[in-house]
C-alpha cells in the first residue's frame, strides 16, 4: 500500500509539523506500508495549463504522478483567507477529472482560528467528492494554540491523528480488498 | 457539399470502417512489445485484409509521443493506398493546428491520386498535446491554430486558387495547391471527442463529423450528434446533407466474457501509459450491456448493438477500434475476418432500405 502524505502550502510550519508527526506513526505502526511525504515548498510545481499531467516536466510531473500512484493520501492543509491555498488547488487542477477514482483520501487542517472549522468541509471535499476520492470523512482540525516551536502539545490532537491515520489504512484495506473481490467476480 | 461530396452513399447502408491509433505499446499479457516497423507492417497487413474483406473504411491516426509510431500518419496511409484497391483511407485524426494546411492537402490529395480517388481528411484538435512543444507551437493557441488552419483547409478544398491571410502561417497570394484530388475535392471531416460543446463548432461550420466514443450509454452520445445537427440547422446547413461517423471500442470473440478478457487488460494498461489512468473495470463491465457503446461481445451481440445504435444516431458510418494496447496480430486479423463474413453481412441487410438521417 502506498500512502502519499500531501503538504499543501508554501508558507509557514504547522501543516508540514503535522504532517511529520503522522508520517511518524505511519511507519511505526504499518511497516508494510510504503509511505512518503510531498511538501509542496519543496518543490517548484507550475499552475496548471491544461495538458496531461503525464506530459509536465520536472517536479511537477514528479508530484503529479506520485499522487496518481498511491493508493491513499493524506492531504495535510492550512486555511488561507477561508479557503484551501492555491498551491493546493493547483495540484487539484493538475491532475485528471477522475484522479482519485479508487484511492482514500484524509485530511489534516492547521488553521489560525476555529471559526475556520467549516472550511475543509465546504470548500475541499466537494473537490474531493468531484474528484471520486473516498474520503476518511472525519478531519483533524488543528489550531495554532496546539503548537508550541513547531511541535504537537496538545494530546487530544495526537491522539486524533492517531485515529486519522488507523482509518487510513483501514479503509484503503478494505476498500482495496472488496474493490478486488468485486473485479473477480466480474470474470474477466 | 452533399453526401456525395462526401462520397456517402445512404442506400448502400450504414458503413463499416475500422481505426488506429497507431500506438505501440506493449502487450500486458506477455509484457511484449514489437519492433517500430513491425507495428506499421503490421497496420498496413490490416488495411490490407480489410479491403479484402469488404470493409468500407480503414484510417490511421497521428499522435507525436511515446508509445506511438504512427506519427507520418500521411506516410503510413501512402503504403496503404498502394497496398489496397477499394477500401477508402483516412486520417483519425490529423492534428492540423500543429501542421501546414497547405502541406497536409498535398499530401492528402497525393494519396488520394494514389488511391484512385479513395483518399479523407478528419481533422483534430489532439487530446494528447505533446506535440505543441515538440513542433513548436504555443498551447495557448490551441482553439485559434485549430479553428483558423481548418478553415484554411477548407477554403483550399474549394478552390484551386486562393488568397488567403490569417495569423499562424503566411499569407497566400494567387496560390494554387497542387496537385488536385482525383475527384476535385477530398471528404474533409471534423473530429471531435464525446461532449456536445465540441459538437456544436462542427455542426456551426457545416462539416462531417466523427465522433468519438470510450464508453457510456449510446443514449448520452445520441445529445452530441442530436446538438451538432441542430447547430448545423441554425446556420443554414442541411442536416441530412451532413454525414456522421462514429468511433470506439470493438471486440468480438465466441462469447461476451472472452471477449472482456481479450480488450480489457490491453485498454486498461494501454490507457494507463498513454492518458496516464486506466479504463474503471466496472464501467467495462457495463459494455456488453446491449445498449451501451462499447461494441464487445459476440459477433450476433455486435451485430445488434450496431445496428441499435444506427436507429439511435443515424450515423453514415461506424468504425471499430481493435487493435489497441498490444492486442496481438492474429486477434486483430481474426476480428477483421469475422466482421467480413458476419457482421458486415447482417449489417448491410438490415441498413441498405434506411435512408433518411435522422433528425
Amino acid at each position: 500500500m502506498k500512502i502519499v502524505g500531501l503538504s499543501g502550502s508554501r508558507v509557514g510550519s504547522k501543516t508540514r509539523t503535522a504532517m511529520d508527526y503522522a508520517l511518524k506513526v505511519i511507519n511505526e505502526n504499518y511497516p508494510d506500508v510504503d509511505a512518503s511525504l510531498i511538501d509542496l515548498a519543496d518543490y517548484e510545481v507550475q499552475f496548471s495549463d491544461g495538458r496531461n499531467y503525464l506530459e509536465y516536466e520536472g517536479d511537477t510531473q514528479r508530484v503529479a504522478k506520485a499522487i496518481m500512484e498511491a493508493d491513499a493520501l493524506i492531504i495535510g492543509t492550512p486555511i488561507f483567507q477561508a479557503s484551501i491555498p492555491a498551491t493546493l488547488k493547483n495540484i487539484f487542477d493538475l491532475l485528471p477529472v477522475n484522479a482519485f477514482r479508487d484511492k482514500v483520501v484524509s485530511m489534516m487542517v492547521t488553521a489560525g482560528s476555529p471559526k475556520h472549522y467549516l472550511v475543509a468541509e465546504q470548500q475541499l471535499k466537494p473537490i474531493l467528492a468531484y474528484m471520486k476520492a473516498q474520503m476518511v470523512q472525519t478531519y483533524v482540525f488543528i489550531e495554532e494554540k496546539d503548537f508550541i516551536r513547531k511541535q504537537i502539545v496538545n494530546d487530544d490532537i495526537l491522539f486524533r491523528i492517531d485515529r486519522l491515520v488507523e482509518d487510513t489504512v483501514l479503509m484503503t484495506k478494505t476498500y482495496t480488498k472488496l474493490r478486488e473481490e468485486k473485479e473477480k467476480e466480474y470474470g474477466f | 457539399m452533399t453526401m456525395e461530396n462526401y462520397r456517402i452513399d445512404p442506400n448502400k447502408g450504414l458503413e463499416f470502417g475500422i481505426y488506429t491509433l497507431g500506438d505501440h505499446l506493449p502487450d500486458p499479457l506477455t509484457g511484449e512489445r514489437i519492433s517500430a516497423e513491425q507495428r506499421i507492417h503490421e497496420i498496413i497487413e490490416y488495411a490490407k485484409l480489410a479491403d479484402q474483406v469488404g470493409i468500407d473504411f480503414f484510417s490511421v491516426g497521428e499522435s507525436h509521443q511515446e508509445y506511438f509510431a504512427t506519427q507520418a500518419h500521411a506516410v503510413v496511409l501512402g503504403a496503404i493506398a498502394q497496398a489496397t484497391k477499394q477500401i477508402k483511407i483516412g486520417s483519425t485524426s490529423t492534428i492540423i493546428s500543429t501542421s501546414d494546411p497547405v502541406r497536409v492537402y498535398e499530401n492528402f490529395a497525393t494519396i488520394d491520386l494514389i488511391s484512385g480517388g479513395r483518399a479523407e481528411i478528419i481533422c483534430g484538435r489532439a487530446s494528447r498535446v505533446g506535440l505543441f512543444d515538440l513542433l513548436g507551437y504555443n498551447l495557448r493557441d490551441y482553439e485559434e491554430l485549430y479553428e483558423e488552419k481548418f478553415d484554411l483547409l477548407l477554403q483550399i478544398n474549394k478552390q484551386n486558387v486562393i488568397d488567403w491571410e490569417g495569423k499562424f502561417r503566411a499569407p497566400l497570394k494567387h496560390a494554387e495547391v497542387l496537385p488536385r484530388p482525383k475527384n476535385g475535392s477530398l471528404p474533409i471531416w471534423r473530429a471531435v471527442g464525446g461532449t456536445p460543446a465540441s459538437a456544436i463548432k462542427a455542426g456551426y461550420a457545416g462539416v462531417p463529423m466523427f465522433m468519438a466514443h470510450l464508453g457510456g450509454p449510446a443514449a448520452a452520445f445520441k445529445q452530441t450528434i442530436d446538438a451538432y445537427r441542430h447547430a448545423a440547422r441554425a446556420q443554414g446547413f442541411d442536416p441530412s446533407e451532413l454525414p456522421v461517423t462514429t468511433a470506439g471500442f470493438f471486440f468480438a470473440a465466441d462469447t461476451a466474457k472472452e471477449a472482456l478478457r481479450e480488450l480489457y487488460p490491453r485498454i486498461n494498461e494501454g490507457m494507463k501509459r498513454t492518458n496516464g489512468q486506466g479504463f474503471p473495470k466496472q464501467l467495462f463491465a457495463q459494455g456488453t450491456d446491449p445498449h451501451s457503446i462499447i461494441n464487445i461481445g459476440s459477433p450476433q451481440q455486435i451485430i445488434e448493438k450496431i445496428l441499435y445504435q444506427h436507429e439511435v444516431f443515424g450515423n453514415q458510418r461506424y468504425i471499430a477500434q481493435i487493435d489497441f494496447g498490444g492486442m496481438p496480430f492474429e486477434n486483430v486479423m481474426k476480428n477483421i475476418e469475422i466482421i467480413g463474413s458476419e457482421i458486415l453481412p447482417a449489417i448491410r441487410k438490415y441498413t441498405q432500405t434506411n435512408k433518411k438521417v435522422q433528425e
